[in-house]
């Protein structure tokens, strides 16, 4: 059964220095709130997977949380690059940033497999593509039936994955609905899972297209209201723009993304939200 | 798109960037079904969507399937998106049952760099890919929606680090480095069949695959077109001409324009 438990606790518990982690949210119930207080355990050479690296781990590579990217696209959704993600990669700042590049479908495919517990998947996928010269998790694999030739990826079985949802009542029984991404994989395919909420009920109402995984399936859930700030979470919270616009300029300059992080993250007087 | 041609064209005023989303949404037939990326591509299909398709069937690669957004969505998790969906999926599904067995008709992209044959760069700049001049956000969904949409449509502006000869690091194939890889991989879509850019459009060769320039926007010369790319650009022997955007495009692309506030550029 999931435990409550508070977020840093839940944080300082389950996410170790060494870590494979995942914490996904297609730029929606993106766990933000969970990515700072990584952050603010100084959690170190972790090798981070997520689909769109945007803000969460732009700053978290920033911070030097990370010494490898899994991922298949790395922007500024709707704003453009991510600077600290680029600075890594460019020039080894904080620390050198090894990479593990996807696309789209074959992160997802990865995640199935991982959930699924499945060695690999198998897609139509990467045909012509430089990427797979370059990406030693794709391959390809014979079809036994008609000897097609397909794409292969590696499964991803993160040591944990951390994901951000609308509700869970008080036995750990998550509920989320909208764009749902990969969350539910990145749960199933990870050996712990955090969940923070906007809320905790008492009980689960019923809701249209949700996706609920049972208490039993998830290891830890934290009540962390807006903790998907600046993204959105349907239903509590539209995305902050401004946030997402803001960060371009705090994000290009080492020095003032050093203040950022000891306002916003170190700082005991962080910005109302 | 025929009896938007046979309006008046617009009095006013357009930039070239107006042009190219025009030409874009021009592109896209009633009835068909079309997998969108935000910026230029999100506007141009609710643009088609207001003007000469409205049976346009928008899926983003968040999941949204039969998305009718009455705003222009900041990114491509806009809430806005999920709500106005026929169905909402998760990513494996929207990759894995929609994109995959070719249930798209047309896909919509752009990047860094595209060379010659349509190929496109959106992975690093420079030849070392482990040392990059600069480092691009990588794929996305571009490899596959490159391989399993019935056809492409790549939109960008013209220029000549944009256009080059041959990209650095194929991201998403077009025709591949020799213009044939189509038939070779044995890739169910047809590729880009269009880039359209603020400067015309150009089409692949019936007989080569290489891009050629076959319409040219308002006011735009050949020459400009050839300075701004970088391969020797071959020209179609019968050259169109953009119909300018009408009033009515340019009256609801800017009415759309205006729903993102301070939102993204394009």
């Amino acid at each position: 059964m999931a435990r409550i438990l508070q977020l840093d606790t839940a944080v300082a518990e389950l996410v170790n220095d060494g870590d494979t982690v995942a914490m996904e949210g297609f730029t929606h119930l993106i766990p933000m709130t969970a990515g700072h207080e990584i952050i603010r355990a100084g959690r170190r050479n972790l090798t981070l997977c997520r689909m769109t690296p945007d803000l969460i781990y732009d700053q978290l590579i920033g911070a030097g949380c990370a010494r490898k990217l899994v991922f298949s696209w790395g922007g500024n959704p709707g704003v453009g690059s991510l600077h600290r993600f680029r600075d890594a990669i460019q020039n080894s700042w904080p620390v050198p940033l090894e990479i593990e590049e996807h696309s789209h479908a074959g992160m997802a495919n990865r995640y199935v497999a991982g959930a699924s517990g499945l060695p690999f998947a198998v897609l139509r996928g990467y045909a012509g593509t430089d990427l797979p010269a370059h990406t030693d998790t794709i391959s390809t694999v014979r079809c036994p039936f008609t000897g097609e030739e397909l794409a292969a990826v590696a499964a991803l079985n993160p040591d944990v994955g951390v994901i951000h949802a609308q509700r869970a009542d008080r036995a750990g029984n998550v509920q989320f609905w909208g764009i749902t991404g990969v969350q539910k994989e990145t749960v199933l395919a990870s050996a712990r899972s955090l969940v923070t909420v906007e809320e905790l009920v008492d009980e689960l109402p019923a809701q249209p297209g949700a996706v609920v995984l049972p208490s039993w399936a998830v290891t830890a859930v934290a009540e962390v209201p807006g903790g998907s700030h600046p993204s959105y979470a349907q239903g509590y919270s539209e995305r902050d723009n401004t946030y997402y616009q803001d960060w371009d300029a705090i994000s290009r300059d080492r020095e003032r993304f050093r203040q950022w992080l000891d306002t916003e993250i170190h700082g005991s007087e962080r910005s109302p939200r | 798109m025929s009896d938007e041609l046979s309006e008046v064209p617009a009095a006013s005023e357009f930039t070239s960037d107006e042009m190219m989303t025009v030409a874009a949404s021009r592109s896209l037939h009633d009835g068909a079904v079309c997998f969108v990326g935000i910026g230029l591509p999100s506007t141009a299909a609710n643009l088609a969507r207001r003007t000469h398709a409205p049976g346009l069937v928008l899926i983003y690669e968040s999941g949204t399937l039969g998305t009718k957004p009455q705003r222009l969505p900041l990114s491509i998790g806009d809430g806005v998106l999920a709500e106005t969906a026929d169905s909402v999926v998760g990513v494996p599904e929207i990759f894995n049952y929609w994109l995959q067995p070719g249930r798209v008709d047309v896909g919509f992209l752009g990047g860094a760099q595209v060379d010659r044959y349509g190929n496109i760069n959106t992975t690093v700049i420079g030849d070392d890919y482990d040392s990059p001049e600069v480092r691009l956000p990588g794929a996305g969904g571009a490899p596959e929606i490159a391989t399993s949409c019935g056809e492409v449509l790549i939109v960008m502006r013209h220029s000549p680090r944009a256009f080059v000869s041959d990209v650095d690091f194929i991201t998403s194939v077009g025709h591949g480095r020799d213009g044939g890889a189509r038939a070779e991989l044995g890739l169910p879509g047809r590729g880009p069949v269009k880039v359209i850019t603020d400067l015309g459009v150009l089409q692949p060769d019936e007989r080569t695959n290489e891009l050629t320039l076959t319409d040219l926007a308002p006011g735009v010369e050949v020459e400009r077109v050839r300075a701004a790319t970088g391969w020797p650009l071959r020209v179609a022997e019968e050259l169109g001409a953009q119909q300018p955007p009408t009033d009515r495009e340019l009256r609801i692309l800017r009415e759309l324009k205006a729903t993102l506030g301070n939102g993204e550029s394009s």
